[in-house]
């Protein structure tokens, strides 16, 4: 049987990857729902009514998967990783326990309005209710992103104890939230929550036009996520930049598995796509020559520190693995700003929806940022390794130690089950409520005939 | 050591700990209760109003969960550690029962199939109750303490949790729920549907009561480390008395039909049971049955007096946040269930 380390290795990776499906997209809609129902509110055509609540509930149906995985992984870093949980307790604690009092309760207290309050409170406080949901998210990521940051670049503690009984003791708690690397990775995974997020809004939307239905909403819908895409796919140059700036300073094993360097100390060159031979230590494909010197020290001549400066057992094994993922995020995001400005420049020249084959593409996108959110988590996490907490904690010294292999083997085929069933069900209910689509208002004239008869029923009524 | 109006900062994260678990306990608590009460409703409109009672509250009262364990993690870090590793099994199949809930509650309305809407209403009553009997299998278990060595490495295995004391606390809370749940349902109904749940409360109140008085027996003679603080301050038997008292107090409400005074009773009564606990616990979190000395208390579990102190400021400013919005949701939604077209 293989042993409890990779058991809850696989476990966790499985989990987290599962669970990392939801909230990128619950952040992207959330602020895709603000406009919407801002353009409502401030237009006060029915349309944008229509296109919110139809968002909302898918926006309920993907919150309600992200919860319930989200739980398992707070969850997860006891009954798996005890001893981590020991270490990292003093700070890591503080960090989740504000992300559930200041960020979860926000976004989950206020879902209910947003579901079930349209005729229980007034537009403007169901739209400050879409706004708080909103943010909770993003808080949420906030927090999460800060504390998995600290574990890439930690600062603002001390070590206390030894062997099993050492634990990071904080010093300093804003040291420890701005870390060196949280601000960079922060942004960089919120952007790429609101491609997520956005490029959903716009696949069902292009969908629509490609099939004709409901095409007037669709073009609004999809006019709502390229405006969020566009900006986030642009920025995400930036901050990809600096994310991959910072583990240059930092984290310089990692740097150099993303780029497949290996020797100890020469000009590296920057690879657009390539193949790791991980048994051999060497690396192949099309590169710019330098390119990876100029982005560590600013200078095409500059030596970068390689793997082989680094002793085995401190550096990454899996190197083509994260040299894979990592280019493959890049590459992906390079397609998604092509696409999101071409889509930009046939909407100015209003021939945008008239472009079904652009509009079929845009159907398809919906994978990508997923695609590439999955990826850049791999190479962030896999690219760390054998360290848990970087420099102090290695990932074979976390564990529980009084969890066996047939317990992790039980919770992974159970995990492995219910995640099946609950990813089927998902994209069936997905795609039931696609299909149905936005339950329009009917047009003036039914409009006001409804209108009168419920002001006759509030007439009737007794307590009115 | 320092203190904040004379607690020292472990005992007063214990404290912090302990309001949000029985936050918990009396928010999740009646949606536990109505979960596993939902098959006795036979109808599908009776069913999709038991739903509905609590469709805009249960997400914003499981996040109560989610911050007490964060809160737990944080403040006493060996003890997330060592209780979750070492209910490893349980912990899992409560994560799953967990997702299930959730799943219940969104997928049942998706489709009108009577036989899909009867296996999300089957999943939704069982992983109810599954939750609750789980949390009050490990509740039960840590009243009577976990054999764990000084290297707080646990020397039991699965049957060590299936003991009869923690079956019978597991049996005790899903009771609780029941009657806590049913009283809330009653308060959200009108019609024929309130008047089978009228009849439900007077049983689930029956229910509990035997339970009550059994395990408070069976507590006070087979745990005597429980009853220990009491005898050394014996104004603590006060509180007992209170349980008693508030007990009283539901069935008597629920007979003159003041419902919402029954709930607040039978949210006292959570709150209660669970300061008992606390008391018999502290200053220990874990109470080792090889050896006393193994326990863990809290001053040995605890974070640092720095991060603790910041997380109480946290607390200082998030819990009236949090208490605030909540309020304000129940507000919202207050008064009988109607269905409409955004209901499950």
């Amino acid at each position: 049987m293989p042993s409890v380390e990779i058991l809850s290795r696989i476990q966790f990776a499985f989990t987290i990857a599962f669970h990392y499906i939801y909230p990128p997209l619950s952040i992207g809609l959330g602020v895709c729902l603000v406009i919407m129902e801002g353009m409502y509110l401030r237009t006060g055509i029915k349309m944008y009514e229509d296109i919110t609540r139809f968002w909302i509930k898918i926006f309920a149906l993907i919150f309600g998967i992200g919860v319930a995985t989200g739980i398992v992984m707070e969850f997860e870093f006891g009954t798996n990783w005890a001893t981590y949980s020991h270490y990292v307790g003093d700070i890591f604690g503080s960090a989740l326990a504000a992300e559930g009092i200041f960020a979860f309760a926000l976004e989950s207290g206020f879902l209910g309005i947003l579901l079930f309050g349209w005729n229980r409170v007034s537009k403007g406080v169901h739209f400050f209710s879409t706004i708080m949901v909103a943010l909770g998210s993003i808080f949420s990521a906030l927090w999460i992103v800060i504390a998995n940051s600290w574990q890439q670049t930690p600062t603002g503690y001390v070590i206390e104890g030894e062997g099993m009984q050492a634990r990071a003791v904080i010093t300093d708690f804003w040291e420890m939230v701005f870390n060196p690397s949280s601000v960079d990775r922060f942004s960089h995974v919120i952007l790429g929550s609101f491609l997520a997020g956005s490029f959903l809004v716009m696949s069902v939307g292009a969908w629509y036009i490609v099939r004709n239905r409901f095409v007037a909403p669709a073009k609004a819908m999809f006019k709502v996520g390229l405006s969020v895409a566009v900006a986030a796919a642009l920025a995400q140059l930036f901050t990809g930049h600096r994310s991959a700036h910072y583990v240059s300073q930092y984290q310089p094993a990692k740097l150099a598995a993303m780029e497949g360097h290996w020797d100890s100390s020469a000009v590296a060159p920057m690879y657009l796509f390539g193949f790791v031979d991980n048994e051999n230590g060497k690396t192949t494909g099309l590169a710019v020559p330098g390119g990876l010197s100029f982005l560590t020290h600013g200078s095409f001549n500059a030596p970068v520190t390689g793997l082989n400066a680094f002793p085995k057992t401190e550096r990454p094994t899996a190197v083509n693995f994260v040299f894979q993922t990592y280019h493959i995020m890049i590459a992906i995001g390079m397609i998604l700003i092509a696409m999101t400005l071409l889509a930009v420049y046939y909407l100015w020249r209003k021939r945008l929806f008239n472009k079904k084959w652009l509009m079929t593409l845009f159907v398809w996108a919906v994978l990508l940022p997923q695609i590439a959110n999955q990826a850049g988590w791999y190479a962030a996490e896999v690219g760390r390794q054998p360290w848990v907490v970087y420099g102090l904690l290695r990932t074979s010294d976390a564990l529980s130690k009084d969890v066996k292999a047939n317990q992790v083997v039980f919770s992974l085929v159970l995990f492995t089950l219910v995640y099946t069933l609950l990813f089927i069900l998902f994209i069936y209910l997905l795609n039931k409520k696609i299909q149905h689509g936005p339950e329009m208002t009917p047009n003036e004239e039914d409009e006001s005939d409804e209108f009168s008869k419920r002001n006759i029923k509030q007439l009737q009524s007794p307590g009115h | 050591m320092e203190t904040i109006l004379g607690l020292d900062l472990p005992t007063l994260w214990f404290l912090v700990i302990g309001g949000l678990i029985t936050g918990y306990g009396v928010l999740d608590g009646f949606d536990l209760g109505a979960g596993a009460l939902h098959l006795f409703f036979n109808k599908e409109e009776s069913r999709r109003i038991a739903l509905n009672a609590i469709g805009p509250v249960w997400d914003g009262n499981e996040v109560w969960l989610v911050i007490a364990g964060g809160a737990l993690f944080a403040g006493f870090p060996l003890v997330y550690g060592t209780i979750l590793s070492t209910f490893y099994v349980p912990f899992m199949l409560f994560l799953v029962a967990l997702i299930f809930r959730a799943i219940s509650i969104e997928f049942r309305s998706k489709e009108p199939m009577a036989w899909w809407r009867k296996m999300w209403d089957v999943s939704y009553m069982v992983s109810s109750t599954l939750i609750t009997l789980l949390l009050g299998m490990v509740l039960g278990n840590l009243i009577q303490g976990l054999p764990i060595d000084a290297e707080h490495s646990f020397k039991g295995d699965l049957l060590t949790f299936f003991n009869p004391y923690a079956l019978l606390i597991a049996v005790t809370t899903l009771s609780l729920f029941m009657l806590h749940g049913a009283i809330y349902l009653v308060m959200k109904t009108e019609n024929r549907l309130y008047v089978k749940l009228t009849v439900l409360v007077n049983n689930c109140s029956k229910f509990f009561i035997l339970c009550f008085i059994l395990s408070s027996m069976v507590t006070l003679i087979y745990i005597p480390h429980m009853t220990e603080e009491f005898k050394n301050h014996p104004w603590l038997f006060l509180l007992p008395l209170l349980a008693v008292l508030t007990v009283l107090n539901i069935k008597r409400n629920i007979d003159g039909r003041k419902y919402f005074t029954a709930f607040v009773f039978s949210s006292c009564i959570t709150a209660i049971l669970l300061i008992l606990f606390a008391i018999g616990l502290y200053p220990n979190i874990v109470i080792s049955t090889l050896d006393p000395e193994w326990s863990i208390s809290i001053y040995e579990a605890a974070s640092s007096p720095k991060s603790l102190r910041i997380m109480l400021l946290m607390a200082a400013i998030g819990t009236p946040l949090v208490i605030s919005y909540t309020i304000f949701v129940f507000w919202t939604f207050r008064g009988k269930v109607k269905l409409n077209e955004m209901s499950y």
